[in-house]
């Protein structure tokens, strides 16, 4: 496989709810080439969560096509896929009847591992998201705070030592120190593994700080897709707002910064 | 108040009755989780199925416990005249089986109703995340949802158990030793010692298992090993406690019958001491319903018993017209024996229905037989238990005499009694070897057209055990040997408390002596 062969294919695919009430995803094509980083931002309910879960078939296409490294997901087997896919859910997902170590090492165990080689990988995965080993393994998730879960989320994603991970806002809950501590370690993390990365995020600065590549949507569309520098020359006002947000904040961060010091 | 001989008399069945309550029981509940369980896994997704089953389990919740064992027992007896006329083989239909149909059938609705709430209620981010990581459905169920909804079910399953382990007390009638047995004897002989004791035992028993669940449940929702090893522990030590003690009493040789009325508690007590008293060991079967009691002695489940020679010519054999006794004895000895049943002869006294008044009254109106009432009938009253008015016997004695009261009232049986010695109505339809009789000074009158028929109380013997001269021998002594008078005595006895086998020590004490 060379770097440019195509990892996530989506091509023309709409998915509707509520008997066609609701258009979740709307005539969206996107190609991801392995190795690349792509964020996806957009409002609220735009549907970046349903184009997420149509790529390991939590959800199934009403028409167009999802392709994973060249082969149609619709002719391949739905449990082997997710279990080749590392998945980060918006809200964690973890299951509240299962130690940290135990939630992390689940695919690796459903793929029939052996047990040392699990409990190694957790540690190592654990040590990944900066939670202490011997502290947390043995915890449960309501022993967790909201960014704890989320960094157990992300470990238990990488478990089965995926090529393709999805990534549904994995950061949101966290304090912007590690935030970024960790956007760092994950983007090392994916160059070195060569993997391939689609992350939902509200952050227009992470997106940008992180990803090489951003798509937009709104309503169920992709508005637009291209580097920060790319979209920068869109004409779409919607786009135009998003990229602005950040340099806006900037400048009035700086402006409070100097009223104080002034 | 410990003292009294009741609670010793009670405290030595305990063994017996706990152990084969705590059986029925916990089979009827293992019989029950195996069935609804599978079904509540098969139908929490499938809206049609699911609607069934629960429609289907409440339905059956809603019929009342005693009536749902009733209906068990008719149902297995046909089914095995089925299974007799196609396969060869028959089943008994007495007893343990239908208990633990019927109790099975109760337990379902707790069972079926909370795992199937539990799964749903389970938060679908959960099932998706299980989705996501790669399980299958099945991995999804056991890995995940099953879990989660683990505590949910335990809480069906105690609700269960405490139902089943109450409503075993019912099982009596249709023939299954249980807890029940203290109740249905004690409220007959009015033994309230007894009936105490069986409420308690019943109720201990199933907070007992409640708690050993609970600490099982507690354990699962906090994953603690200890509190799901000491349930667990605790309810196999309580299992064990019961059943080894009636595993290991040594089979009696000899099951004594008896129906649900205080005579017959007394007869089956008389029975078992003359048995005993030639070295034969005996177990009762006692409270058993009046249908159930006669097959069950014809599928050779209890070997022995006291009917009455009326109830058998019409219900077993469906006959309406009425012969004078010693015929209607021949013919009913030679019916019997197309069952191979063997009447061993009559004790000496009927027990049947009969028009009664106050000696006083009697005697100033010179009333002797029914036909003398025929002209004072309609300026009185008549009271008769719940059934005899709709019965044959009193059709019979209407057209006969020419009886026209001025007033019918139906009345419980027990207050009949004292209602007429009282004048608050002038004649009852009361039953010939009632204890009452004696007590309130009352007469029995004479019934010279014969419209209802005797009913002499008569010693069945099974099938298995009619060549069995042993046995035989063992209550010869007992046949003629009853008159009216004794029997109503003792009846009188047994009725104020006094335990019925102290009255079958009496009343044998008596009787021997001719
Ligand atoms: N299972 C479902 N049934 C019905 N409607 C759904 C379902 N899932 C999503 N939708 C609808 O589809 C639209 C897109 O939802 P989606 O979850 O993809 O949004 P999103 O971009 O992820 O939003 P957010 O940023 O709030 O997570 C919304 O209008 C949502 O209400
Ligand atoms: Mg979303």
């Amino acid at each position: 496989m060379n770097d440019t062969a195509e990892a996530i294919v989506f091509d023309k695919v709409g998915k509707t709810f509520d008997n066609g009430r609701v258009k979740a995803v709307v005539d969206v094509s996107l190609r991801v080439t392995t190795g690349e980083f792509v964020a996806i931002v957009g409002g609220s309910g735009s549907g970046k969560t349903t184009l997420l879960r149509l790529a390991n078939r939590l959800l199934d296409a009403d028409h167009g096509y999802v392709r994973i490294g060249g082969q149609n997901v619709q002719q391949s087997d739905p449990i082997a896929l997710r279990r080749s896919i590392g998945y980060v859910f918006q809200s964690a997902g973890l299951f509240p009847h299962m130690t940290v170590a135990e939630n992390i090492g689940i695919t690796p165990r459903l793929l029939g591992y052996p047990e040392t080689d699990i409990a190694a990988r957790v540690d190592e995965l654990l040590t990944l998201v900066r939670l202490a080993p011997d502290n947390y393994r043995d915890r449960y998730p309501h022993e967790l705070s909201g960014g704890e879960r989320q960094r157990v989320g992300v470990a238990r994603a990488l478990a089965a030592r995926p090529r393709i991970v999805l990534m549904d806002e994995p950061f949101g809950a966290l304090d912007p120190l590690t935030r970024d501590a960790l956007g760092d370690d994950y983007v090392r993390l994916h160059r070195d593994l060569t993997l391939t990365t689609i992350m939902i995020t509200h952050d227009m600065t992470e997106a940008m700080l992180l990803a090489g590549r951003i798509a937009v949507m709104r309503e169920g569309r992709l508005l637009g897709e291209g580097t920060p520098q790319e979209l920068a020359r869109s004409d779409n006002s919607y786009i135009k707002e998003l990229l602005d947000t950040p340099r806006k904040q900037a400048a009035r961060l700086q402006a409070v910064l100097a009223d104080r010091s002034a | 108040m410990f003292s009294d001989p009741r609670w010793s008399e009670a405290l030595s069945r305990l063994p017996d009755y706990l152990g084969n309550h705590v059986r029925v029981s916990m089979t009827a509940l293992a019989l029950g989780m195996a069935i609804s369980l599978p079904l509540a896994l098969l139908a929490y997704r499938r809206p049609v199925l699911r609607g069934f089953l629960l429609g289907i389990t409440s339905i059956v919740q809603t019929v009342p416990g005693l009536a749902l064992l009733a209906l068990f027992y008719p149902l297995l007896l046909a089914l095995s005249a089925l299974t007799a006329s196609w396969f060869g083989f028959g089943f008994s239909a007495f007893g343990f089986l239908p208990s633990v149909l019927a109790l099975a059938l109760y337990s379902m609705l707790p069972v079926a109703r909370n795992t199937i709430t539990g799964l749903q209620e389970i938060d679908p981010a959960l099932t998706e995340a299980a989705e996501g990581v790669g399980m299958t459905p099945r991995q999804s169920l056991t890995m995940v949802e099953l879990p989660l909804a683990l505590p949910v079910i335990m809480a069906g399953i105690r609700t269960a158990a405490v139902w089943v382990i109450g409503t075993a007390t019912l099982s009596t009638p249709i023939g299954q030793t249980s807890l029940g047995n203290y109740i249905f004897a004690g409220l007959q002989t009015q033994n309230w010692v007894f009936v105490l004791f069986g409420c308690a035992a019943a109720a201990i028993l199933a907070l007992a298992v409640d708690q050993f669940l609970a600490l099982i449940e507690n354990g699962l929702r906090l994953r603690a090993r200890t509190k799901i090893i000491w349930g667990a522990g605790g309810l196999v030590a309580l299992l064990l406690a019961t059943l080894t003690p009636s595993l290991t009493v040594s089979r009696a040789t000899y099951v004594i019958g008896a129906k649900t009325f205080t005579e017959q508690y007394v007869l089956s007590a008389l029975m078992s001491q003359r048995l005993e008293a030639v070295g034969l060991t005996s177990t009762p079967r006692e409270g058993l319903g009046s249908n159930v009691i006669f097959e069950a002695l014809a599928k050779n489940d209890i070997d022995v018993y006291v009917d009455y020679s009326g109830t058998l010519w019409a219900n077993q054999l469906k006959r309406t017209g009425i012969k004078p006794r010693d015929e209607l004895l021949t013919e009913l000895n030679a019916a019997l024996s197309r069952w191979k049943i063997m009447t061993l002869g009559a004790l000496g006294f009927d027990n049947a229905y009969a028009l009664v008044m106050p000696r006083k009254r009697a005697e100033e109106f010179g009333i002797r037989t029914a036909a003398d009432l025929a002209a004072r009938a309609g300026s009185m009253t008549i009271a008769g238990d719940y059934e005899f008015f709709s019965r044959p016997e009193w059709a019979a004695l209407r057209t006969a005499y020419n009886l026209n009261f001025r007033q019918q009232r139906q009345m419980q049986p027990d207050f009949m009694y004292a209602a007429v010695a009282s004048g608050e109505v002038d004649v009852i339809a009361g039953y010939t070897s009632d204890g009452l009789i004696a007590k309130y000074d009352l007469v029995v009158l004479d019934d010279p057209k014969r419209a209802i028929p005797p009913y002499d109380a008569i010693v069945l013997i099974s099938p298995k055990r009619a060549d069995d001269k042993a046995l035989r021998d063992a209550l010869l002594p007992l046949i003629g040997k009853i008159d009216i008078a004794a029997m109503r005595e003792a009846n009188l006895r047994a009725g104020n408390g006094e335990t019925p086998s102290g009255v079958a020590k009496w009343l044998w004490d008596k009787v021997s002596r001719r």
